[in-house]
């Protein structure tokens, strides 16, 4: 039941950005604004796959809504941000691997919050039943310490197997979602192109005058906060990865001393992913009715993940050396794991659909126009007069 | 800016009925004359008829400006100068144009990107289908409502004031010098509630009449009412009615206007740009009575197709249909409706409504006259008919390879010219030659001085602009004395 329901609101979802941009092919009026409109340009009929491409090319700026004038109430009722954003939601489900777990994103904010509890509880349980029973109010800041309350080849285990088991997920749906839209090979230039977009948000500043989130009036707020956000989650992986460095190459085990890069990347990459998706947060409480859509819980689930994850993480840097270290620990790590989980059936995958559709508009643009356009430089004004 | 005019808003705490500038209208040249005005330093107040969602006219659906520039600047592809303008004008004009006002508002054409890059709008190189306007026509990054929401933030920034839902129903004018306006709120409501505004000066800035179906009909006769209205239904001509009873002198005659054939399933108002249809050179184009009725290979559609609006006019009903084969269905940008498709001429025939012997006849006629070609729509090619009437001059050949296609044509006007006449400070001139001290006008309602006929793509905005501005700063200028 539940997945005819979905193909079938994916259909509409379809057809009604299928309508839409055949407004837009016949208007471009929108062209500057981002990649979604010289992409839909290459096209003059779109399959299905090449709808959920456009819809995760979309950075959800809204500028083409206030921009446009065939938004309601014009009787053509043009409304690109949400027409792509409810697509976009509904690929996620679409190329969602194992296909039986796909209605987990309709109730995306139930899922995450128990596997959040879920995990949380089973590591806090976990702790207390162990053979050291004093592990869940231990204290620690002598070298080993968070390995006597967990060992560490039981985390490595752990969090490995569940971290492996994301990163299959994600390729495979990730890959299907490549080939929806046809055969298109994977260059240097365009993952380049991809990766310089995808990481100065290019296509999130509604062509240079900024995001339209709450209003006609742009702001680039929302591209500040996923900035702290996502450069944020890198230092935090940034962190992970030297602390792994030093445990097997340099023998040297955490705690680590508040000067090595492990502790900086991660205590930055902390605050960013505290400050960051609290900041989207707001936006996302602000943004203007007319471009939101239904589905509001898949961005939220996420964004508090990612805030108890960058928050317990910040926590226990503190308080290590208190008595609740122990059981700090066990709640972060519940957290790192309901969060690994939990990646490829939320709004993760957001981010690396987007990051596919770069690479193939980078692609067929140059393939079809010879380069990418550089960001709009605005000329200024010579003469300042009134 | 300076501060003079931060000074004059906190006078203004409480709603007053007085303003230095009263401005008629919420496009472009609206806009341009409120902010030009507002930094000047004068209490400036907008009275836009449309409610916000609707508000902008024509400027709503535009796309860009064009402008006279020395050299290229990244996004505009290289010079301009007001000499080839001046030259461009001219022939489209065929000299029918007030020289001393269209030699200033090309020379002026020079300052209009930077005074619109200043108040927040941001361009973009010209768009896909359009290259051959990319070195003379700035294009405005996100269209004509990107542009206006840029304007209207920089207008209630520096304190105009805006009326939405309201239109100026009465002017209170004596000789030719203006006292009050009748600004009447939520106008065209049972629940409408006159008032009035005094100022020192009034903008007339509310477009053309191209909405008023009674008036176009009064020009065109009873064909109007099938014309299709591709902008703002709220350009009714309201203010222009007023002026003229008041003694202003018009300019420009009733049935000048810009008119194209646009699809015959396009809404009544506001259908905008997207109701273009680019078809017509590479089929036939027949009537109602399935006759042909002009040469569809004259030239290049962008310097005839502003000719077809008048050409469908002309016809019965209003009503042109474009045939095509399979062979041309992809040559040309892609239209916001699916044409009607059929396998035989005659069940297409029957689908949009032609006598299927009499449009068979037409096209097996018009197949025997095309002389055989190296068929290239880049170029005036060598396929065009012999010995038919009216011929077809390019880009000719039979129709013959199903499935056929039809885009149903009527008339779709985008602007009248007929409006106020000025003089070079934006004033009106009244009917016995004098000019009037404090009325003066901007846009589309006094186009008509500039473009007597004919039309030159993104003209219009320019001249919006530029006397906007030139009606906001000499408005003040007569305030301070
Ligand atoms: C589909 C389309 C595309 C176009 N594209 C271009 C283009 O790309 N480039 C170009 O240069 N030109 C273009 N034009 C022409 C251009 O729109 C006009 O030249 C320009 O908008 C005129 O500006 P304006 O401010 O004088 O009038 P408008 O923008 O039409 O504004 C008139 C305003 O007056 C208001 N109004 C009317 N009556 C009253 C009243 N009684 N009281 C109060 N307010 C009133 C209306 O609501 C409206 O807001 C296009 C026109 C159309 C229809
Ligand atoms: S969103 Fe509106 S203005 Fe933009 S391209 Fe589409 S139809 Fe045109
Ligand atoms: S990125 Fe912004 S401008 Fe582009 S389609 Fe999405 S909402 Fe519209």
């Amino acid at each position: 039941m539940f997945a005819i329901d979905l193909a079938t609101l994916a259909g509409a979802h379809r057809d009604e950005v299928d309508r839409q941009m055949t407004v837009c092919n016949a208007c471009r009026y929108c062209e500057g604004l981002c990649a979604v409109f010289p992409a839909m340009e290459l096209r003059k009929t779109f399959a299905a796959g090449d709808l959920d491409y456009l819809a995760n090319l979309c950075h959800n700026c809204g500028a083409c809504y206030y921009d446009c004038q065939y938004a309601p109430p014009h009787e053509f009722g043009i409304n690109v941000p949400v027409a792509l954003a409810d697509l976009r939601e509904d690929t996620y489900a679409e190329y969602a691997w194992p296909r039986a777990v796909a209605p987990l994103f309709r109730v995306n904010g139930l899922f995450i919050a128990l596997a959040l509890v879920l995990a949380v509880a089973v590591f806090v349980a976990g702790f207390a039943l162990m053979a050291d029973s004093g592990a869940l109010f231990r204290s620690g800041t002598e070298p080993g310490a968070f390995y006597r309350v967990m060992p560490h080849n039981t985390m490595v285990v752990l969090f490995g197997g569940a971290f492996l088991f994301a990163i299959l997920s994600i390729s495979v749906s990730v890959r299907r979602f490549w080939r929806a839209a046809g055969p298109m090979p994977v260059t240097v230039p365009s993952l380049w192109r991809a990766a310089k977009d995808a990481g100065s948000l290019r296509y999130l500043g509604g062509g240079g005058m900024g995001c339209n989130n709450t209003s006609e009036r742009p702001d680039n707020r929302r591209r500040l906060y996923h900035h702290l956000t996502f450069y944020g989650f890198l230092l935090c992986l940034a962190s992970t990865t030297t602390g792994t460095i030093f445990h097997y190459l340099l023998d040297w085990s955490a705690p680590y001393p508040w000067w090595t890069p492990v502790k900086i990347f991660g205590v930055l990459g902390g605050i960013g992913l505290v400050i960051g998706p609290l900041g989207l947060m707001r936006e996302k409480v602000q943004r203007a009715e007319v471009i939101s859509t239904g589905n509001k819980g898949l961005g939220a689930a996420f964004l508090w993940v990612l805030i108890l994850l960058g928050g317990t993480g910040l926590l226990l840097t503190a308080l290590r050396s208190t008595p609740v270290m122990g059981l700090l620990l066990a709640v972060h790590l519940g957290v790192v794991f309901a969060f690994f989980v939990t990646m490829p059936y939320g709004k993760f995958v957001h981010g690396l659909y987007r990051f596919a559709a770069l690479m193939r508009h980078a692609h067929e643009h140059v393939a079809a126009h010879g380069k990418m356009p550089e960001p709009l430089k605005q000329p200024l004004p010579k003469t300042v007069t009134s | 800016m300076d501060d003079r005019g931060k000074a004059q808003y906190d006078v203004r705490t409480t709603l007053v009925n007085q303003y230095d500038v009263l401005i008629a209208g919420g496009g472009n040249a609206a806009l341009s004359a409120a902010i030009s005005a507002a930094k000047d330093g004068a209490r400036v107040c907008i009275v836009e008829a449309a409610p916000k969602a609707w508000r902008g006219g024509n400027t709503r659906h535009t796309r860009n400006c064009r402008v006279a520039h020395d050299e290229g600047n990244g996004i505009l592809t290289g010079p301009y100068p007001v000499e080839e303008y001046t030259e461009d004008l001219m022939r489209v004009t065929k000299g029918v144009t007030d020289v001393e006002l269209a030699a200033i508002t090309l020379e002026r054409s020079k300052e209009v990107w930077d005074f619109l890059a200043e108040n927040g709008v941001h361009f973009q190189p010209s768009l896909g289908g359009t290259l051959s306007l990319g070195r003379t026509n700035a294009f405005f990054m996100g269209g004509g409502r990107a542009m206006l929401n840029a304007l209207y933030r920089t207008a209630e920034d520096l304190g105009v004031e805006i009326f939405y839902d309201t239109a100026v129903t009465d002017l209170q004018i004596e000789d030719g010098f203006f006292i009050s306006a009748t600004v009447t709120e939520s106008w065209d409501t049972d629940a409408s509630t006159p008032r009035e505004i005094e100022a020192r000066c009034f903008v007339a800035a509310s477009g053309g009449f191209e909405a008023n179906i009674e008036w176009l009909t009064e020009a065109w006769g009873p064909a109007a009412k099938n014309f299709l209205i591709r902008g703002t239904p709220y350009n009714t001509g309201g203010v222009l009615r007023l002026l003229m009873d008041r003694g202003i002198q018009t300019t420009g005659q009733p049935d000048q206007c810009h008119a194209v054939a646009v699809d015959g399933r396009a809404p009544k108002f506001d259908g905008g740009i997207v109701t273009r249809l680019d078809c017509v050179p590479f089929g036939i184009v027949v009537n109602a009575k399935a006759e042909r009725f002009y040469d569809e290979g004259e030239d290049f559609w962008p310097k005839r197709y502003a000719i077809w609006g008048r050409l469908v006019a002309a016809q019965p009903e209003q009503v042109g249909h474009v045939i095509i084969d399979a062979k041309s269905i992809d040559l040309f940008m892609p239209s916001v409706f699916p044409p009607e498709k059929a396998e035989t001429l005659e069940i297409l025939a029957g689908r949009i409504g032609l006598d299927p012997t009499r449009l068979l006849d037409t096209v097996e006629t018009f197949n025997a006259a095309c002389i055989p070609g190296d068929f290239d729509h880049t170029v005036h090619d060598n396929c065009h008919t012999e010995g038919l009437e009216p011929p077809k001059s390019h880009w000719a050949r039979p129709i013959e390879t199903g499935p056929f296609y039809a885009y149903t044509l009527r008339p779709g006007i985008t602007f009248t010219y007929m409006g106020v006449k000025v003089n070079r400070d934006a004033r009106m001139v009244m009917e016995n030659g004098t000019v009037s001290p404090n009325l003066f006008a901007a846009g589309e309602i006094m186009a008509g001085n500039i473009l007597g006929q004919g039309y030159l793509a993104g003209i219009g905005m320019t001249i919006g602009t530029v006397f906007g501005r030139i009606a906001g700063t000499e408005a003040v200028r007569y305030v301070r004395n």
